[in-house]
């Protein structure tokens, strides 16, 4: 055995196979539409609109964060000898090991963003006397010496950030020119000038200005965070940042493996009741109007609360906090995608139920072409738009949905990193005086701003997508 | 006199195209003034600028429109609301789409009279009535209580009249008043024009493609292409001699009885107008274009008469463009292909919880047809009588309730099925819908042969190719997308598609009612042409019977599911029998003047077929109907030749 690898063994929870799994089935997708004019045209679209390319960078920020903390392994004891070798129980991540001493620096309880002091008063020795006061913080601050270094020292490290921050984007903007100019055949000075105009066929303008923000916000975020919790600690003195960033994974998982649920019985089951009619669409139809009868919260809890049972009764099938917090997690995921089929799966139905009276599937039957192959050339590429739509309309609805599930207490684990949990844990300290906010101010900011992306994305994508629209293009 | 309206050099634009371009032209009162064209010609364009009531992105760039005393284009917008509607009414094409659904068509009427005339309560309900009388509504005062669904096509689009009529206008624009309806509900509701506009003297602007609706209505016509007019004149000069390249093409590529000729087409497309024109518009697709065709607009010019644009007018060859070549007649022993005996198709209405069967619509009602080989039989009648689904049945697209199809002596079931999809084919109505999006033209080829699994999977390809040949399509529209082809070029893929099996019989339902009057010309000669090429049968399903005089050799005509009158297409157009024949042939708008046929009007609609008159079916528009049609259905009576008709009167008089 080598020596790196005797240092960690990966893991592979069950929803880091399933991202990864869908990873790999995006990028056949995206290689499979690359080489079809009809599905390549609408994609083409949304490139075209500033809004959607701007959004989808925002996007792709969380996605790369969450695939990075998606990465899992176990660190080897040290204290192990080297023929047995002893595993941490602790599970970390690629995007822990990359947080550093953002995960370590703990604090004894809560502070406030950016804060030299703790939040609370103590008992502490000064001078030989005992006072009560707000003791220093044993990372945040720590460098300095004197508390008036403070505001300078807060400057400096925005000021160096901001400087990094254009830097690296003047750097890539030069390059992405460089790049850009050589691959179209046109001088440098050309590029420019089309970029400057918007003339470039696609929203170059918002892609740099977007891209500088977000490195001029990294850079910043990173020079802060190297000497103090930009957004404070929590309760138990964790660093909020790592906690939201950490959550990211979180809503992502929650977002697209539900709908990895959903699609197939949405599509299988909407198309079927479309295409068969008769007493198969009897069949889907009261199964669908019963379903969402029930109120799903109740359906929610009473199926968290079975897989909590069924967990607790097996210890010996999990040997981590996180892998049983991860089958939690999935199975909330399942238990959504089981509930949230429905409404997908009626409007296939309907768009279903028009197709097979068009001539073209007419004209297929009378040739004596089977019901598989129906479904599959004629119905299901003329309804792809409708799944498309839903998938990115429904992630940000299924991101919220966590959030408020946890809250309500039958959402994912409690040891695991949400913001749904992260709101429930504020909850309390806003009735304090003086008030906790940033916990839930740092959730707050994340969601907004995965949410607000992934709406901006989805409408780009329906823009481009539903037919009905296509007059406004 | 001055005219009631007066259109000078009108330009609209829409976005980058100029879809009106410097159209001029005077409507009198009492006088009816046809604008002509094909489809995306600006026609529509031209009478919705006259309403001001253009599309987004529509606007009126130049140009005066005239009514009476009044400049409508710089009318402010609050004058111009009393003026539409009250000066000048539109008829849309589409009348199931102009009415709101959910309020009755009295109030609807009504809005317009209170808005109008500043009519209320029971005068608004009388004038409403009068107005129902005066469109020969029967049974006014009930029709007023109805809800737009109720009604049938052809009454819809007398209400929309009506209620067009309520503000007294001085001008009347119908946009393809008739365009959605059947010939016998055509014929009904352009009389209810022609008499209004005589009573009234109301102006009227026609809008059509139809030459016949032209020829028997309008006093005047100009010609529309691309955006411009290209002739003007009286009907009756323009009619005996158009003077346009164009118009004369149009009329030549009308199919026209006992004529074997080939159909002359227009080739090519309209010029998107968006571009920079240059030159006359027709030139790229005209057979007479000079070099000065291609850089010079032409000018107006007046010949005895009739105006026309066009550089070479008064030295065109007077006679006719039509090539003379006739197509080679085939002659098959004639053999039976498709037997079909006793087809019946009944669909069951369910209702309650426990879906409970309560009746049947008797859509196809005991049919028996005979296809011969290499020959065409055309299955005729109104919307609603069933011959879609008889060409369906056929196919067991739908499964018939009862019958026995024999496909070259063999009796197909449900078991042998792929005998018969091998055997025949069909052409669908829409070549918009009738295509898949998604599909490539190539994989819409090879769909049939997989299934079916035609040929050898490497020879394929190859078929593909030759398909694609035979129906006067490029070599690489394999490649392409549908939204790729124009319309024209759509029913030659289905077409191709049909054939990509050898059938030997193929059913066309409507292939040519979607398309314009020259691509109309293309498909036939193309279909001839197979024909002629390959002994197909065809069983061409139809309501346009100059198509049928024109390709067919068999005329089937079907009335509610029953076929009422069958035989040789000439005797049965020449000389039909069965009253609702006559009533057909003579309701169909002709360009030549009728030649001594008593023209006979079919009042009211068809029944439904849920539950159908005892009796003889046709008996409630019957103009000969006596005791015994409200009895007995008729049985056959053989007039010999193989013409036989279903119908007590006849019956009687032989």
């Amino acid at each position: 055995m080598s020596l790196v690898t005797s240092h960690f063994v990966p893991v592979l929870l069950w929803t880091d196979a399933l991202i990864f799994m869908l990873l790999i089935v995006s990028l056949a997708a995206v290689w499979w539409i690359r080489r079809h004019a009809h599905l390549r045209a609408p994609w083409a679209a949304v490139a075209r609109r500033p809004m959607a390319m701007g959004a989808a960078l925002v996007l792709a920020v969380f996605v790369v964060i969450g695939l990075l903390d998606s990465l899992h392994y176990r660190e080897r004891l040290d204290d192990s000898p080297p023929d047995r070798p002893q595993y941490s129980v602790e599970v970390l991540s690629v995007f822990d090991a990359l947080a550093g001493r953002l995960r370590t620096q703990q604090e004894k309880t809560y502070s406030a963003p950016l804060a030299m002091h703790l939040y609370a008063k103590e008992f502490t020795e000064r001078d030989g006397a005992t006072v009560r006061d707000y003791p220093r913080l044993k990372y945040g601050g720590a460098h300095l010496k004197q508390a008036d270094e403070y505001v300078p020292d807060i400057v400096r490290r925005i000021l160096v950030g901001l400087l990094q921050g254009l830097a690296g984007s003047l750097l890539l903007f030069g390059l992405l020119a460089a790049w850009q100019a050589r691959h179209e055949r046109m001088r440098l000075g050309g590029w420019l000038s089309a970029w400057a105009t918007g003339h470039l066929g696609w929203p170059g303008r918002t892609v740099v200005i977007v891209l500088t923000l977000m490195l001029i916000l990294g850079a910043v975020m990173a020079r802060l965070a190297a000497g103090y919790h930009v957004f404070g600690t929590d309760k138990v003195g964790q660093d909020v940042l790592y906690i939201s960033l950490k959550s990211i994974r979180t809503g992502l998982v929650i977002g697209t493996l539900t709908t990895l649920v959903t699609l197939p019985l949405a599509i299988v089951l909407g198309i079927a009741a479309g295409y068969f009619r008769g007493w198969v669409d009897d069949v889907i139809q009261y199964v669908y109007t019963v379903l969402n009868s029930i109120p799903g919260v109740l359906l929610i809890a009473a199926a968290v609360l079975i897989v909590q049972v069924a967990i607790e009764a097996h210890p010996d099938l999990f040997d981590t906090a996180a892998a049983r917090a991860d089958v939690r997690l999935l199975a909330l995921c399942v238990i959504m995608g089981v509930t949230s089929w429905t409404s997908l799966a009626r409007l296939l139905r309907g768009e279903s139920l028009k197709l097979r009276t068009l001539d073209y599937v007419e004209a297929a039957r009378a040739f004596g072409v089977s019901h598989a192959r129906i479904i599959s050339r004629h119905i299901f590429p003329n309804v792809f738009h409708l799944v498309l739509i839903a998938i990115v309309l429904d992630f940000s609805g299924l991101v919220l949905a966590e959030a408020v599930l946890s809250y309500v207490g039958v959402g994912v684990d409690p040891a695991m990193y949400s913001w749904g949990n992260m709101i429930n844990g504020a909850r309390l300290e806003l009735a304090r005086e003086p008030v906790v906010w940033w916990q839930l101010g740092a959730a707050f900011v994340f969601m907004f701003t995965l949410v607000l992306a992934a709406n901006l994305f989805a409408d780009g994508v329906r823009d481009a997508f539903d037919p009905r629209l296509e007059e406004r293009r | 006199m001055s005219p009631l309206l007066r259109v000078d050099k009108l330009v609209t634009g829409i976005g980058a195209a100029r879809v009106v371009d410097g159209v001029s032209f005077d409507v009198a009162a009492g006088e009816t003034y046809a604008l002509l064209g094909e489809s995306g010609c600006g026609k529509s364009m031209t009478a919705l600028s006259l309403m001001r009531l253009l599309p987004d992105g529509g606007r009126i760039l130049s140009g005066h429109v005239q009514l009476g005393e009044t400049d409508v284009l710089a009318l402010p917008e609050r004058d111009m609301r009393r003026v539409r509607g009250g000066r000048m009414a539109m008829v849309f094409q589409e009348p199931m789409l102009a009415l709101n659904p959910v309020i009755k068509v009295g109030d609807q009427i009504g809005e317009a009279l209170s808005l109008h005339q500043d009519l209320g309560g029971q005068a608004a309900r009388d004038a409403a009535r009068a107005l129902l009388d005066s469109v020969g509504v029967p049974d006014a005062a009930r029709r007023l209580d109805s809800y737009p669904f109720e009604l049938s096509g052809g009454l819809r689009q007398r209400m929309m009249i009506a209620m067009a009529l309520a503000g007294e206008p001085s001008l009347l624009i119908a946009d393809e008043p008739t365009t959605a309806l059947d010939v016998t509900i055509q014929a009904q509701v352009l009389d209810v024009l022609r008499n209004l506009r005589a009573k009234r003297r109301m102006g009227m602007l026609l809008i059509t493609h139809d030459l016949g609706v032209v020829a028997e209505n309008a006093d005047r016509v100009g010609v529309m292409y691309a955006g411009e007019l290209l002739e003007e004149g009286t009907r009756d000069a323009f009619f005996t001699a158009p003077q346009h390249p164009y118009s004369r093409m149009l009329f030549e590529a009308l199919p026209r009885t006992g004529d074997a000729g080939r159909l002359t087409t227009i080739a090519g497309q309209v010029p998107r107008l968006d571009a920079h024109l240059r030159g006359c518009r027709f030139a790229p697709r005209c057979p007479f274009a000079i070099a000065r065709c291609r850089v010079e607009s032409p000018g107006w010019q007046e010949l005895d008469g009739q105006r026309v644009r066009c550089h070479l007018a008064g030295s065109l060859p007077a006679g006719s463009v039509r090539e003379r070549v006739a197509h080679p007649v085939a002659e098959h022993p004639p053999q039976p292909l498709l037997q079909v005996e006793g087809l019946k198709v009944f669909f069951p209405i369910r209702r309650g919880l426990i879906q409970r069967t309560v009746g049947h619509v008797r859509a196809v009602d005991d049919v028996d047809l005979t296809i011969q080989a290499g020959r065409t039989l055309a299955l005729v009648g109104e919307s609603g009588c069933g011959k879609t689904t008889v060409g369906k049945a056929l196919l067991r697209l739908i499964e018939p309730t009862a019958g026995t199809i024999m496909l070259g002596g063999e009796t197909i079931t449900a078991k042998n099925a792929p005998a018969l999809r091998r055997q025949a084919q069909m052409v669908f109505q829409d070549p918009f819908s009738s295509l898949n999006p998604r599909m490539r033209v190539v994989d819409t080829l090879l769909e049939g042969m997989d299934a079916l699994g035609v040929g050898a999977r490497g020879e394929r390809r190859g078929a593909v190719a030759r398909l694609l040949n035979q129906v006067g399509l490029p070599d690489d529209a394999g490649g392409r997308y549908p939204h790729a082809f124009s319309g024209g070029q759509r029913q030659r893929i289905a077409i191709a598609r049909a054939l990509a099996v050898s059938p030997r019989l193929v059913i066309c339902d409507e292939p040519t009612s979607a398309l314009d009057v020259s691509v109309q010309a293309q498909i036939l000669n193309l279909l001839k042409d197979l024909q002629a090429d390959l002994g197909l049968a065809y069983l061409f399903i139809t309501h346009n019977l100059a198509v049928v005089e024109y390709l067919a050799h068999d005329v089937a005509v079907m009335y509610l599911g029953r076929i009422v009158e069958q035989g040789r297409a000439g005797a049965v157009l020449r000389t039909p029998r069965h009253p609702y024949t006559q009533a057909l042939v003579s309701a169909v708008p002709r360009i030549e003047p009728h030649t001594g046929q008593t023209i006979v009007r079919l009042a009211g609609d068809q029944p439904s077929p849920l539950n159908p008159p005892v009796g003889c079916h046709f008996h409630p528009r019957c103009p000969h109907a006596s005791a015994v049609c409200r009895q007995s259905y008729p049985a056959r009576t053989d007039l010999g030749g193989g013409h036989w008709v279903r119908c007590h009167w006849v019956a009687a008089q032989d």
